[in-house]
C-alpha cells in the first residue's frame, strides 16, 4: 500500500501510446468512418459518442422518474366504489398532495425526527471520524494501519445487513449486552419509544465513522511534512498542530463528509424498516422515506407518496447547499 | 492487511520531486514521541476496536449454537456444544439452496451492474473531462445534481414507470439503475484530466487515430487507477443496495442476499428456527466482504484522496 494513484499512471501512458497504435479499439467501425469524414467531425461527434450509453442509463433511471415523480405529486387519482375497482379517474390536482403530505401531522413530525438525529449522529459520527483520525495520524499511535483497517470493517457490511446483526443485539433474552447491563443493575430498553431512535443512531454511526475517518486520513497525509517542522520549530506540540494546522486544512474533507452524512440522514430508511419487527416504536411514518414508501406500497397513494418525495429531495438539496453557504460565509468573515 | 506499517511511508512521487523533509520528520511529533502518550492513545484505539469488533464477534460466535444454546447461554462465549457446519449446512440448503440463489444474485447484480458502470462512467467522464463542446457545463452540472437526489426519490417512481413497460420484477429492474454511477462520471473527469496527456492525444490524432480508439487503447489504460476506484465503490453501492431490490422484486428467486435475509429476519417472531438460519446467513454473506475490504484497503484510500482532495 505505497503507490499514490495520481503518479502511478501518467509516466507509462506516455510509453504505452505508440504501442497502441498497433491495437484495436472494440469499436473498429466508428473509428474508420471519422477518418474518413475528416478530423474535425470526428472530434465534434466523439464527446457525443462518448457519453451516449451513459445518458441514456441516466436519462431512463434518473432524469425520468424525477420528472414522473413530479408531475405524479400534481395528480390526483379519484377511485370510484370501495376498492377503486369501478375505475379511476386521474387530473391535475394542484397541489392537493403536497397539502395532504404536509398535514399529516406524522411526516413533518418524521421530518422534525430526522433532523434531530441528523445534528446529534452526524455531529457524533464526524467528530469521532476526526478525532480517531488524528490519533491515527500522530506519531503517537502504536499499529495505526492495523486500527484503520479495523475501522473502516464495517463500511463493507450493507447497511440492512448491520441492522439486523445490531437487531440481535438489541432483542432482550437474545442480546449479550442487555444481559451484560443487567448484571451491573441497569435496566436497559434499546428498543423503546424514547431510546430507539438513538439505537439506529448507532448503527449508523457504526457503519460509516470508519468510511469518514479513512477520507480524513487521505485529506490528513496529503499535507506536506513542511508545514509540520515549521510548526514544530515554532514550538507547537501536538494539540496546537491539530488545533492551528490540521484541523484548519482538512475543512474541505470534513465539508464533503457532512454534507454526504446529512444526505444519508434524510435517506434514512433501512434502519427503521428492519427494526419494525423488533420495536413497536418505530411507525409507518417514523422517518420521511418511510413514510413516502408506506403511502405508495400499503396505502396505493403514489401522488402523496411522489410529493413526499420530492419534498425529501428539495429537503436534501436545501440543507447541504444551506450548510455549504453557511460554512463559506463563516469562512470570509 | 498483512503488514501495519508503524510510520508514514514514504512521500507519494507525485510530490516527491519538490520534497526536502526526511520520512521519518512528516510524521507530526514523531521526534518527541514520550511512552505515557503512546499508551494512552493506543488505548483509546483499543477501546474503540472494541466497539466496532463486538457485533462481528458476536455473530461468529452466535452462528455457532443452536437455537436453544442462542437463548440460555452467554451471548459472547461458546456453548458446550458448538454447531457451526450443522447451521452452515442449514442456510445453505433451506428452501432447495435459496440462500445460494440470493448469494449468486448479490453477484450477478454487483459483478455485471459494476463493470458496466464503470465503462459507462469512463466514456462519459473522459468525454466531459477532454472535450470542449456546447452543453457540456449542463450535462456536469445535471450529473452532479445527480449525486445529491435521494435514491428514494428515484426508487419509487422508477418502479411505476418500469411496471408499465413490464420490466419490474425482473432482474433487468435492478441491474439497469446499478449502471448509472454519478460519483464515477465526476471522478473520471477529473482523473482523466490530470492522466492522460493531451501531447499523446494530439499525436495519435496526426497518427490517424480515430477518437474512440483514442479513448479504448489510450485513455482507459491512463485513467485505471479512477477506474478501480469506480468499479470498487459502485460494487460495494450495488451489494449494499435495499431499497431498489424491495421496490421492484417480488420474486423471492430474484432477490440478492441483503433482501434475502431481512425477511428471514421478519420471520424469526414465528418461527424461531429462523434465528439459527439469520445469524448464518449474516455470517456467510459478511465474511467475503470483510476480507475483500482488507485486501483492497489501499484503492480505497486512493480514491477517497481523489475525490476529497481533488472536489
Amino acid at each position: 500500500m505505497s503507490a499514490p494513484t495520481a503518479a502511478r499512471s501518467a509516466a507509462p501512458a506516455g510509453r504505452r501510446a505508440g504501442r497502441g497504435a498497433g491495437a484495436r479499439g472494440p469499436d473498429g467501425a466508428g473509428t474508420t468512418r471519422s477518418r474518413g469524414r475528416g478530423r474535425s467531425s470526428g472530434v465534434r461527434r466523439a464527446p457525443w459518442v462518448l457519453m451516449a450509453p451513459f445518458l441514456v442509463v441516466f436519462v431512463l433511471s434518473f432524469v425520468l422518474p424525477i420528472l414522473y415523480a413530479v408531475g405524479q405529486s400534481f395528480t390526483r387519482v379519484q377511485r370510484s366504489g370501495l376498492f377503486g375497482e369501478e375505475g379511476t379517474t386521474s387530473g391535475f390536482g394542484g397541489l392537493a398532495n403536497y397539502r395532504q403530505a404536509l398535514e399529516g401531522t406524522a411526516f413533518v413530525e418524521s421530518v422534525g425526527r430526522v433532523v434531530l438525529f441528523g445534528l446529534v449522529q452526524v455531529t457524533v459520527m464526524i467528530a469521532l471520524a476526526t478525532v480517531l483520525a488524528l490519533l491515527l495520524e500522530s506519531a503517537s499511535a502504536r499499529w495505526p494501519g492495523a486500527f484503520r483497517t479495523l475501522y473502516f470493517l464495517p463500511y463493507g457490511i450493507p447497511g440492512v445487513i448491520a441492522t439486523i446483526l445490531w437487531s440481535f443485539l438489541y432483542v432482550p433474552g437474545l442480546s449479550p449486552l442487555v444481559d451484560v447491563a443487567g448484571a451491573v443493575g441497569l435496566d436497559v430498553d434499546f428498543l423503546g419509544p424514547s431510546t430507539v431512535l438513538w439505537s439506529i443512531a448507532n448503527i449508523v454511526t457504526w457503519a460509516y465513522a470508519g468510511y469518514n475517518m479513512l477520507i480524513i486520513v487521505a485529506q490528513l497525509k496529503s499535507i506536506p511534512g513542511e508545514l509540520y517542522e515549521a510548526a514544530r520549530v515554532d514550538g507547537a506540540g501536538p494539540v496546537r498542530i491539530a488545533r492551528s494546522l490540521q484541523l484548519p486544512l482538512i475543512r474541505p474533507a470534513l465539508l464533503l463528509a457532512t454534507v454526504f452524512s446529512i444526505i444519508g440522514t434524510l435517506q434514512l430508511f433501512a434502519e427503521p424498516q428492519v427494526l419494525q419487527s423488533v420495536s413497536t416504536a418505530i411507525s409507518n411514518e417514523y422517518t420521511p422515506n418511510l413514510a413516502a414508501y408506506n403511502s405508495a406500497f400499503n396505502n396505493n397513494d403514489y401522488g402523496v407518496a411522489a410529493a413526499q418525495s420530492v419534498l425529501i429531495a428539495l429537503a436534501a438539496f436545501v440543507l447541504s447547499g444551506l450548510f455549504l453557504a453557511l460554512t463559506n460565509r463563516k469562512d470570509r468573515s | 492487511m498483512s503488514v501495519a506499517p508503524p510510520t508514514r511511508r514514504p512521500a507519494p512521487a507525485r510530490e516527491g520531486a519538490g520534497r526536502t523533509g526526511s520520512v521519518a520528520s512528516s510524521a507530526p511529533g514523531r521526534t518527541q514521541r514520550r511512552p505515557r502518550t503512546t499508551i494512552l492513545v493506543t488505548a483509546i484505539l483499543v477501546v474503540v476496536a472494541v466497539y466496532f469488533l463486538v457485533p462481528v464477534y458476536w455473530v461468529l460466535v452466535a452462528a455457532t449454537k443452536s437455537t436453544d444454546d442462542l437463548f440460555t447461554t452467554n451471548g459472547f462465549w461458546f456453548s458446550d456444544s458448538p454447531q457451526l457446519l450443522t447451521n452452515l449446512r442449514l442456510v445453505v440448503s433451506y428452501d432447495g439452496g435459496l440462500f445460494l440463489r440470493w448469494l449468486a444474485n448479490s453477484f450477478l447484480y454487483a459483478g455485471v451492474g459494476a463493470v458496466l458502470a464503470t465503462y459507462l462512467a469512463a466514456a462519459a467522464g473522459y468525454a466531459l473531462g477532454m472535450y470542449r463542446f456546447r452543453g457540456s457545463g449542463l450535462i456536469l452540472g445535471v450529473v452532479l445534481g445527480g449525486v445529491l437526489v435521494p435514491a428514494t426519490a428515484t426508487a419509487l417512481p422508477l418502479f411505476l414507470l418500469f411496471s408499465q413497460v413490464g420490466v419490474a420484477n425482473t432482474y433487468w429492474s435492478v441491474l439497469i439503475p446499478s449502471l448509472v454511477s454519478p460519483f464515477g462520471v465526476f471522478l473520471c473527469r477529473i482523473y482523466s484530466q490530470a492522466a492522460v496527456p493531451v501531447s499523446v492525444v494530439e499525436a495519435a490524432r496526426i497518427d490517424g487515430a480515430g477518437e474512440l480508439r483514442i479513448f479504448h487503447v489510450l485513455a482507459l489504460r491512463a485513467m485505471a487507477p479512477a477506474l478501480v476506484t469506480v468499479l470498487l465503490f459502485q460494487t460495494i453501492a450495488i451489494w449494499n443496495n435495499y431499497l431498489l431490490p424491495l421496490v421492484m422484486l417480488a420474486d423471492s428467486r430474484l432477490y440478492p442476499v441483503t433482501l434475502g435475509l431481512t425477511t428471514w429476519r421478519g420471520q424469526v417472531d414465528r418461527l424461531p428456527e429462523f434465528y439459527q438460519l439469520t445469524i448464518g446467513g449474516v455470517l456467510v454473506s459478511v465474511v467475503p466482504l470483510v476480507v475483500l475490504m482488507v485486501l483492497l484497503q489501499r484503492f480505497w484510500r486512493g480514491g477517497l484522496t481523489e475525490g476529497a482532495v481533488k472536489a
